[in-house]
């Protein structure tokens, strides 16, 4: 009796197994399948702006200026444009972002008030750019007198990505664990020493995260800055932050909507892509050595 | 009790009350701190002598919702009394958390911290004490050739000890140690010991710990708490060997905990 029961066990035991191992075989297959199709995507992306955009890539074509109805020549104050243009949405858009991030974890009372601010700085992100655009046309343009320049583009950028930048600069801060607030606090330290010199430091990696992604965002949005900053052509560099200029994103879209030499125009774009990936990895690439940095220092 | 009164107590707490929301965690504690001694408090989880003890050095202000009745003087100062610089008690009041919380800093850093936000910025003076912090802790011999490195490399016991020296560094007047060994492996436990009893020519020492062995080890002083009160106070050896009272009883010969 009692050996029947063991060896019934041992046959129950043996038949779970089995089929445990090829569900869990199964899943994996699953999971692997996911990732070879992501990177399949990822790598068709790359690989064809690549492969099209090399074709026409030299030095006129990345400092020159547009010729022949932008059929030849280069895209360089495309470039410019959309290297300021990023550059001045993360100068507007971090120091305030970030303001606010350490305000909502740090300082505010857990409140029904602040939950709302919240919720509201989450909706934002939700927001479509083109609303940003306009909003930006009738505030900055209009209202502030800033015209159609590299300053209302930046501003309308900066505030597209400033949702972003507050929320990954909150989950940041409130990932650093309060042992680190309290072991400050219990040195004497007041709440501003301790937020600016333990909790800052040690949330920074986060931060720049948020950062690069509101870069890639920001170089690449097309909408915000189609009635702020953005314009068709351009003969020259922009010389100060109030002229209008070129930008990449825009520049893609007007090459392919318009204009009577589609193939010659197909190549520019490509190439204008290739140089707005590139660009977007060099400002990045910025931000990433910082965060790398930051964590080498801190294991 | 009657040895007890010649001391000096460096922090007196009267008909002290804490509460959090609507608990009544504390339950009218009075309890004497003696100067250059050491002083621990028992008893099981959740009997309030964590809670307690960071009343001490203000902690219990990150609390919310919470509030505390009664005085709790340092050197005969109520530390709660409005226009007292917390700031100040905290440096005067350092503390040892449960577990290891070194900052993502080098150990050299973590030593240094404490003394810059307390406004020394010559590194001449900030090297002397890094290093006399360390070498009181019984930290330097280990760690002298790397004072570069990060803290978190350090192993737990080792970390423990830093977190002590660091806390030495801005020289306070009384050190709370909050279960400081909870975390830790026997032989780092042992050394921590040994340093709390060294510690005692120079600080006044309160230690909170589940671990009755170690009271008896390390303390001059021992309370015991339970639900809230305090039950029992007295010297080590006597509350340990003749307990007045019937839970005090129960509770060091284990019948619960």
């Amino acid at each position: 009796m009692n050996e029947n029961i063991i060896a019934s066990a041992a046959i129950f035991k043996k038949k779970n197994n089995a089929r445990n191992k090829i569900v869990q075989n199964t899943g994996f297959a699953i999971l692997l399948l996911c990732i070879i199709i992501t990177i399949l995507f990822l790598g068709s992306i790359i690989y064809f702006v690549g492969v099209n955009g090399i074709k026409i890539m030299s030095w006129e074509f990345l400092t020159a200026p547009p010729r022949k109805a932008m059929t030849a020549g280069g895209i360089g104050p495309a470039i410019v444009g959309t290297f300021y243009l990023t550059i001045g949405a993360i100068l507007f858009s971090l120091p305030l972002g970030l303001s606010c991030a350490i305000y909502l974890s740090e300082y505010s009372p857990k409140s029904i008030a602040v939950n709302v601010i919240r919720l509201s700085i989450n909706n934002l992100a939700g927001v479509p750019s083109v609303v940003f655009g306009l909003f930006g046309l009738f505030v900055f343009v209009d209202y502030f007198h800033f015209g159609v320049s590299i300053l209302s583009g930046s501003l309308t950028l900066g505030i597209l990505v400033l949702p972003g930048i507050i929320s990954a600069s909150q989950e940041a801060l409130m990932a650093i664990p309060q042992s680190l607030r309290e072991a400050s606090l219990a040195l004497g330290a007041t709440q501003w020493q301790t937020i600016k010199r333990i909790v800052l430091p040690a949330a920074l990696p986060g931060i720049l995260t948020g950062v690069i992604l509101s870069i890639g965002r920001a170089a690449g949005e097309t909408a915000p800055i189609l009635f702020t900053a953005a314009t068709f052509y351009a003969r020259g560099y922009p010389d100060s932050a109030l002229s209008e200029t070129m930008a990449l994103p825009y520049h893609i879209y007007a090459l392919m909507t318009e204009g009577t030499h589609p193939e010659k125009q197909t190549m520019i774009a490509y190439g204008s892509a290739l140089t707005l990936l590139i660009l977007v990895l060099l400002i990045s690439a910025l931000a990433i050595i910082i965060r790398q940095r930051q964590r080498n220092k801190m294991v | 009790m009657e040895d007890l009164k010649v001391r000096i107590a460096r922090i007196q707490i009267e008909n002290v009350n804490f509460y959090y929301g609507s608990n009544h965690v504390l339950k009218n504690v009075n309890l004497h701190i003696y100067e250059n001694k050491v002083t621990a408090i028992i008893g099981p989880s959740g009997c309030g002598k964590s809670t307690l003890i960071r009343l001490f050095n203000r902690m219990n202000d990150l609390v919310p919702v919470s509030h505390v009745e009664g005085t709790i003087l340092l050197d005969g100062k109520d530390i709660n009394a409005p226009g007292v610089d917390v700031v100040d008690i905290r440096r005067r009041v350092g503390m040892v958390f449960q577990k290891p919380n070194p900052f993502p800093k080098s150990i050299y850093d973590n030593l240094a911290y404490g003394l810059r936000i307390n406004g020394i910025n010559d590194k001449g003076t900030i090297e002397q004490k890094v290093t006399e912090s360390l070498k009181r802790a019984a930290l330097w011999d280990e760690v002298k050739d790397r004072l570069n490195d990060s803290a978190l490399r350090l192993s737990g016991g080792q970390q423990q000890r830093l977190c002590i020296a660091r806390c030495l560094a801005v020289e306070p007047e009384v050190i709370l140690f909050d279960e400081p060994c909870a975390s830790l492996d026997p032989i780092s436990t042992k050394k921590i010991e040994e340093l709390i009893q060294e510690l005692e020519k120079y600080y006044t020492i309160i230690i909170v710990t589940h671990n009755m062995q170690q009271a008896a080890r390390v303390s001059d002083y021992t309370a015991f708490m339970y639900l809230g009160e305090l039950i029992e106070f007295g010297t080590t050896e006597k509350l340990f060997t003749v307990p007045r009272d019937k839970r005090t009883e129960d509770y060091i010969t284990g019948k619960f905990g």
